[in-house]
């Protein structure tokens, strides 16, 4: 099981890029009440038939790992939902891609850390692969919104190590503009 | 601290491509493949791949790129990381967390000796190409 909320993130946002998906749009939405995350995505989706099947933990569809018998990161995210009370849904059409969202209240004992955002939204940025990426992130009416490419734009490339430490610094400084004011112990949950 | 702007950002990188480009750096690179599928996620991929992050920079290595794949199928082994530089064979390391991946980089990549304990070699067959 994953550890974090980061980590969640991070494994359906691989997904999306897996799947082929040459945009994703990524909202993290946190406010009094709940934490919200969708990940939206241009990639090869699923029939309706998949779709049922993808939430199957004991499925695979064995492109990956011919003689693997399991398929987690869907699983995981629909039982942190069930557990905390939260809601999680998913949409899908073949050819056009997959829309992943979930909502989880905030306060239940259940709901797994945050993670430091700074090192989840640089690592999904420098995945590999020609993909755009656009984060709107909120946080207790606080936002920024930035995309992929302006970073590549900016910064050349995002493989070597000081474009990736810069990345992180970007991400770091964003986050920690959105969340002043909110005392440490709700920021780190 | 306020929020960095993109000009700022762009600002930061071009000062740091002056300075690597002063250095010159043989042009020889590391490459760090760090495996982030469901596996290595869970297993705490990602400390691992800051680990890395802080410890390059502050032994100030700068000829590195670090990438990221799914799984590699060593499920049972992750977090995994490949490193594939001059003078050392291409290696592939299990149980990488972050006290190890600081291991790797004095052992491995600085001193260029094997973190013995940790060293997988092959990925499963599943995932071989025939």
């Amino acid at each position: 099981m994953h550890r974090t909320l980061g980590d969640f993130l991070t494994d359906i946002f691989q997904n999306s890029v897996e799947a082929g998906a040459k945009n994703l749009r990524v909202t993290l939405i946190q406010d009094e009440k709940s934490f919200r995350m969708e990940v939206a995505d241009d990639g090869c989706g699923m029939t309706a038939e998949e779709l049922v099947r993808a939430q199957d933990p004991f499925y695979t569809d064995g492109t990956k790992h011919s003689k693997r018998r399991v398929g987690l990161g869907l699983p995981f995210l629909i039982q942190t939902a069930e557990m905390t009370g939260g809601e999680f849904g998913i949409e899908s059409k073949k050819g056009e891609g997959t829309n992943v969202k979930v909502v989880l209240p905030q306060g239940h004992v259940d709901i797994p850390p945050e993670g430091d955002w700074a090192v989840t939204l640089s690592q999904l940025f420098s995945l590999p692969g020609d993909f755009e990426a656009v984060i709107d992130r909120q946080c207790f009416g606080r936002s920024y919104q930035v995309s992929r490419k302006e970073l590549i734009e900016v910064l050349g490339s995002l493989e070597d190590l000081e474009a990736l430490i810069l990345l992180k610094q970007f991400f770091l400084s964003a986050e920690n503009e959105i969340s002043t004011g909110i005392n440490e112990g709700e920021q780190n949950g | 601290m306020g929020k960095v702007t993109l000009d700022q950002l762009r600002a930061l990188r071009e000062s740091g491509k002056k300075e690597m480009n002063n250095r010159l750096s043989e042009g020889k690179t590391i490459e760090i493949i760090v495996g982030m599928g469901t596996c290595g996620i869970a297993a705490g991929g990602k400390l691992t791949l800051n680990s890395f992050l802080e410890e390059l920079s502050s032994m100030d290595i700068k000829n590195v790129a670090i990438k990221q794949t799914g799984c590699m199928g060593l499920c049972y082994a992750e977090p995994t990381v490949e490193i594939r530089m001059p003078g050392m064979p291409n290696t592939i390391y299990g149980n990488v967390d972050a006290e190890t991946a600081k291991k790797i980089v004095h052992s491995h990549i600085i001193e260029k000796k094997l973190v013995d304990k940790h060293v997988f070699n092959a990925p499963a067959k599943d995932i071989m190409k025939e």
